[in-house]
C-alpha cells in the first residue's frame, strides 16, 4: 500500500469490516486487487451485525451432510415474496438465491466451519446452514483469512467523509486516533450497515418512542454512509420506519445485547401494555414466523412497553431467557411487582380466562386451543392462566437492523437519483438489503444477501480497479 | 475468587449460554447444559468437570469481555474445575495445603521427602552412603522391606483418598443426571473418549492455543503423558509381580519391567515438557490462575520422576546410583503422594462426567 504522508493509495477500499465488506474484500484480493478494510469498530467488536448472526439461508437442489432434503430456487423465492407482500426486485432477488446455492463451499475456503445438519437448536435444518460457533466465528476465520493473504485492515477506522466527483469515488476521509487520514482508491465497496443505533436519526422518525428502543446489535451502525451518499446524490431504497424488530427483555443492555435478550414466552401466554391490556392476537401463527412483528407492535404502545404473562403450565417450556422472571403468587401481586393497575391485569386476565375454548393444546401445530368473544382474540395456543406461580416479563422493541438502503444494480453498483451508476461505488449487505426485502424478513436471509452481493460487489471493485 | 461467587458467576456464564446456544455442536458441555433450566453447584460441578478448555467458545462469543456479559466459559469452568478438586478430596484438610502455590507445595513435599530418605539413609549407614557391590543392587541401598512398606501404604493411601473423593463426586453427578443405564455402552463410549481425547478434536479441527490458531500438538503430548504414566504404572506393576515370586530386581535391559519403564519415562519426558510449553504459548485468558499451580506441580513431578528413572537406569551400575535412587525414590512419592490433591484427579473427574454425559445423551 502506497503511504504518502496522510494518503493511502489502494485498488479497493471497503468500508465496514461485516460479513459483506469480508466477502467483498476476500474477493477484491483473490482477484489481485490492493485491498483496505476500514472498520469503525476496535477489533473486539469488530464485524458488525455479523457477529449476533448464526446461519444463512441457502437453496440447495439435493440432501447433503449441512442440509437434509431440497430447497430449490422456486420455494425461495415464494418465501421471500410471502414476507415481503410480493415487493421486491425479481432480478436481485434470484440473483441472490442462485448465488446461495455456492455460498457454503465458498465460506469453507476460508476456514468458516458449520455445524452438521443432525443436530441443532432451531428447526432450519432444511433451509438454513448454521455456523459452527456462530456468526463471530465466521467473521474471526475471514479476518484470519484476509491477514493471511495481505488485506490491511483498520480498526477503530471511522469513515466522516466521502470524496466524490460526479458520483465518483476518489477518496474517504477516516478518523483513525483523532486524526482524519485520507484513504484514495480506485473503487469502493460501501458495506456499513444501516442506521439503527443512530439514536438521533432513529428519533427523527420514530419521535421520543425512539429513546426507548432497545439496539440488539453493533452501537457502531449508525449510519454514517448511508447519509453520505444520499447527500452525494445517490438513490434511496426502502423506508426509514421499516425494520426488524423483536421483542426484547426490557432489563437488556440498551446496545449489542444480541441473541440472548429476545423472549420466547409471548405466544404461550398473554401480553398486555402498561394499562393491563392486551392489544394483540399472540397466536395468530408459529412464533418464528411472528416474532419479528413484535417490536413494532410494542413500539406502538404507550411508553413503549409490554409485559409478557405466562403461568406455571407453560413456564420452562419456552427457551430459557437471559434474565429471570418476575415471579409471583397471584395475578394482583404480578401486577404489582410489573406497575401494572391489579384491577385492571386481574380483569384483563379473567376475562382472557372466560374466554379460552376446551382444545387440545399442542405448541407444535397450529392447534384448536383458541378465545371466544374477546378482542382481540387469541386464535391458537390459548389456555387458562390460572396455575400459579405467574412469570412476567417486561418487553421493549429490540431494533435489529434498519431497511432504508442503497438502490444497487445487479452489479452491485450503487445507483444515482438519475438512475445512472456511480461509477466506481458498489455496495453490500444490509445497507443494500432493501433492494431484496424492504419490510418482513426469512431467518438467514441478511447474510446470504451480504455474501453474495458481498463476493459480486468485491468481484466489479476489483475488476473496475483494472485487476 | 470465593466459592459462593464462583458459583454465582458460574450460574451468570451459564444462564447467559444457554439463552445463546450457538457453540451447541463444539462440545459435550452444551448440549449437556441445554438438559438444564437452571445451574446448582452440582450441575456446574458436573459441566465444569466435561468442559476440556479447547477454547473454541471464547473466541466464538459475540459477549466475551470486554462485553458487558463478560462471559468466558473456558476460564469460568477452569476456576470451578479447579475448585471442584479441592472440594471433593479426602481428608479435606489437606487440599487446603494446596490451594495456594502448588508448584511450591509439590516441590517443597519432594525435596523434604529426599531429605529424609538421606537422612535415615546416612544414620543406618553410619554417616556414609551404601555402595553397592553388585551392579545395581537398589536393596543394598533402601532395603527390600522398607521399600515395600513404604511404597505399598503410601499406594494405599493413595487408593483410598482419591476413591473417597471419586465417590463424594460421583455422589454429586449422579444426583443431577440420569440413572445408569443398562448394559455397557455408556461406558465404552466415556472409555473411547477419555483414550482418544475426542473433545480435544471433536469439532472436526484441533484445538485452539489462541484466536484462530488450532494446533495438534497438546492432544499429542497429553497422549505422551497419558500413556506414559500408564507404562511406568505397568511397569512397576510387572515388577512387583516379579517381586512376589522372588524374581528381584535389578532387571535386565531386555526384560519387560526395563522396556515398559524406558518407553514410559521417554514419553513421560515428552509429554509433560510439551505440555509446559504448550501452557507457555496458550492464550493466558483461557484459563485461571488456580489451574497453573495445580498443572505446574504436577508436571514438575512427572518429568523429575521420568528424569531420575531414566538416569538411575543408565547409571545404575555406577557410584552415583546410591544418590540418584534416594532421589528417584522421594520424588515418586511425592508424586503419588499429591495425586489425590493435584491435578492428576481432573482425569478421574473427566472420565466419570463424560460416563454421565454418556448416558445423559442416549435419552
Amino acid at each position: 500500500m502506497a503511504v504518502n504522508g496522510d494518503l493511502e493509495i489502494c485498488d479497493v477500499a471497503v468500508i465496514g469490516g461485516g460479513n459483506a465488506g469480508l466477502c467483498a474484500a476476500l474477493t477484491a484480493r483473490e482477484a489481485g486487487a490492493r485491498v483496505i478494510v476500514l472498520e469503525s469498530a476496535p477489533r473486539h467488536y469488530r464485524g458488525g451485525n455479523s457477529r449476533h448472526t448464526r446461519n444463512l439461508r441457502c437453496m440447495h437442489d439435493g440432501p447433503g451432510h449441512l442440509l437434509t432434503d431440497t430447497y430449490a430456487e422456486g420455494e425461495f423465492l415464494s418465501d421471500l415474496l410471502r414476507v415481503t407482500g410480493n415487493d421486491t426486485d425479481d432480478v436481485l432477488a434470484r440473483l441472490v438465491i442462485r448465488g446461495s446455492a455456492e455460498c457454503p463451499e465458498w465460506m469453507r475456503r476460508f476456514g468458516v466451519r458449520f455445524q452438521s445438519s443432525l443436530r441443532g437448536t432451531l428447526h432450519l435444518a432444511r433451509t438454513n446452514a448454521f455456523f459452527l460457533g456462530g456468526g463471530k466465528a465466521v467473521m474471526n476465520s475471514y479476518y484470519a483469512a484476509a491477514e493471511r493473504l495481505g488485506i490491511q485492515v483498520l480498526y477503530d477506522a471511522e469513515v466522516v467523509g466521502l470524496d466524490l466527483i460526479d458520483g465518483r469515488f476518489r477518496a474517504a476521509s477516516v478518523l483513525i486516533n483523532g486524526h482524519v487520514r485520507t484513504i484514495r482508491a480506485r473503487a469502493a465497496v460501501i458495506a456499513a450497515g444501516g442506521f439503527e443505533a443512530n439514536l438521533d436519526w432513529l428519533r427523527e422518525v420514530w419521535g421520543d418512542a425512539a429513546d426507548n428502543f432497545i439496539i440488539r446489535g453493533t452501537p457502531y451502525n449508525k449510519g454514517t454512509l448511508l447519509k453520505l451518499m444520499f447527500d452525494a446524490g445517490a438513490q434511496s431504497v426502502g423506508d426509514a420506519r421499516e425494520c426488524h424488530a423483536v421483542a426484547v427483555d426490557a432489563r437488556s443492555p440498551k446496545f449489542d445485547g444480541g441473541i440472548v435478550t429476545r423472549l420466547d414466552s409471548l405466544s404461550l401466554g398473554i401480553v398486555v401494555n402498561q394499562q393491563g391490556e392486551r392489544f394483540y392476537d399472540e397466536g395468530e401463527d408459529f412464533w418464528p414466523k411472528r416474532y419479528a412483528i413484535w417490536g413494532t407492535l410494542i413500539a406502538r404502545q404507550p411508553d413503549q412497553i409490554a409485559f409478557s404473562i405466562v403461568d406455571s403450565r407453560t413456564a420452562g417450556t419456552f427457551m430459557p431467557s437471559v434474565f429471570p422472571p418476575i415471579v409471583a403468587n397471584s395475578v394482583r401481586e404480578l401486577a404489582t411487582l410489573l406497575n401494572l393497575p391489579p384491577e385492571r391485569l386481574e380483569t384483563t386476565v379473567s376475562a382472557f380466562n372466560a374466554a379460552v375454548r376446551p382444545g387440545s393444546f399442542d405448541h407444535a401445530v397450529l392447534d384448536d386451543c383458541r378465545t371466544s368473544g374477546l378482542s382481540p382474540e387469541k386464535t391458537h395456543w390459548a389456555q387458562r392462566i390460572d396455575s400459579p406461580p405467574f412469570w412476567g416479563y417486561p418487553l421493549r422493541p429490540g431494533i435489529t437492523f434498519t431497511y432504508l438502503g442503497l438502490k444497487v444494480d445487479r452489479r452491485g453498483q450503487v445507483l444515482m437519483r438519475g438512475g445512472e451508476p456511480a461509477g466506481n461505488i458498489y455496495a453490500a449487505g444490509e445497507i443494500m438489503a432493501g433492494n431484496i426485502l424492504r419490510k418482513g424478513y426469512i431467518a438467514g436471509v441478511g447474510m446470504t444477501i451480504g455474501t453474495v452481493f458481498g463476493r459480486i460487489a468485491g468481484g466489479e471493485a476489483a475488476r473496475h480497479a483494472g485487476r | 475468587m470465593p466459592a459462593g461467587e464462583l458459583i454465582r458467576q458460574g450460574q451468570h456464564v451459564m444462564t447467559v449460554c444457554n439463552a445463546c446456544r450457538y457453540c451447541e455442536q463444539y462440545c459435550p458441555v452444551f448440549p449437556a447444559m441445554e438438559n438444564r433450566l437452571t445451574f446448582a453447584t452440582a450441575d456446574l460441578t458436573y459441566l465444569a468437570n466435561l468442559c476440556h478448555n479447547c477454547g473454541e467458545c471464547l473466541y466464538a462469543c459475540q459477549y466475551a469481555p470486554p462485553h458487558e456479559f463478560a462471559i468466558n466459559v473456558p476460564r469460568t469452568l477452569a476456576e470451578i474445575r479447579a475448585h471442584s478438586y479441592e472440594h471433593y478430596c479426602w481428608p479435606r484438610s489437606l487440599g487446603l495445603a494446596f490451594r495456594h502455590s502448588n508448584l511450591l507445595t509439590g516441590a517443597g513435599l519432594a525435596a523434604a521427602l529426599i531429605a529424609i530418605m538421606f537422612a535415615a539413609t546416612l544414620v543406618v549407614n553410619g554417616g556414609r552412603l551404601p555402595r553397592p557391590v553388585g551392579a545395581g543392587d537398589f536393596y543394598a541401598v533402601v532395603p527390600h522391606d522398607v521399600m515395600v512398606i513404604l511404597f505399598g501404604g503410601v499406594f494405599l493411601f493413595v487408593l483410598a483418598a482419591i476413591g473417597v473423593a471419586t465417590v463424594r463426586f460421583w455422589r454429586d453427578v449422579q444426583a443431577v443426571t440420569p440413572p445408569p443405564t443398562r448394559g455397557p455402552a455408556a461406558g465404552v463410549r466415556a472409555l473411547r473418549d477419555v483414550l482418544t481425547l475426542r473433545h480435544l478434536h471433536g469439532s472436526g479441527a484441533d484445538c485452539t492455543s489462541a484466536e484462530e490458531t488450532r494446533r495438534p500438538w497438546r492432544r499429542w503430548f497429553h497422549h505422551c503423558a497419558f500413556y506414559g504414566f500408564l507404562l511406568c504404572f505397568a511397569s512397576t506393576s510387572v515388577a512387583a509381580i516379579y517381586d512376589a515370586i522372588g524374581w528381584r530386581a535389578p532387571h535386565g535391559y531386555g526384560s519387560l519391567p526395563v522396556l515398559l519403564g524406558t518407553a514410559g519415562g521417554v514419553a513421560l519426558l515428552v509429554g509433560p515438557a510439551g505440555l509446559l510449553l504448550q501452557r507457555r504459548r496458550r492464550d493466558p485468558s483461557l484459563g485461571g490462575p488456580a489451574q497453573d499451580g495445580l498443572d505446574q506441580s504436577f508436571i514438575a513431578l512427572l518429568l523429575l520422576t521420568a528424569l531420575t528413572g531414566l538416569l538411575l537406569l543408565v547409571l545404575r551400575e555406577r557410584a552415583v546410583m546410591s544418590a540418584l535412587l534416594i532421589v528417584h525414590l522421594g520424588a515418586v512419592l511425592a508424586l503419588f503422594l499429591t495425586l489425590p490433591y493435584g491435578k492428576f484427579v481432573h482425569g478421574i473427574y473427566r472420565a466419570a462426567a463424560l460416563v454421565a454425559y454418556a448416558r445423559e445423551s442416549r435419552v
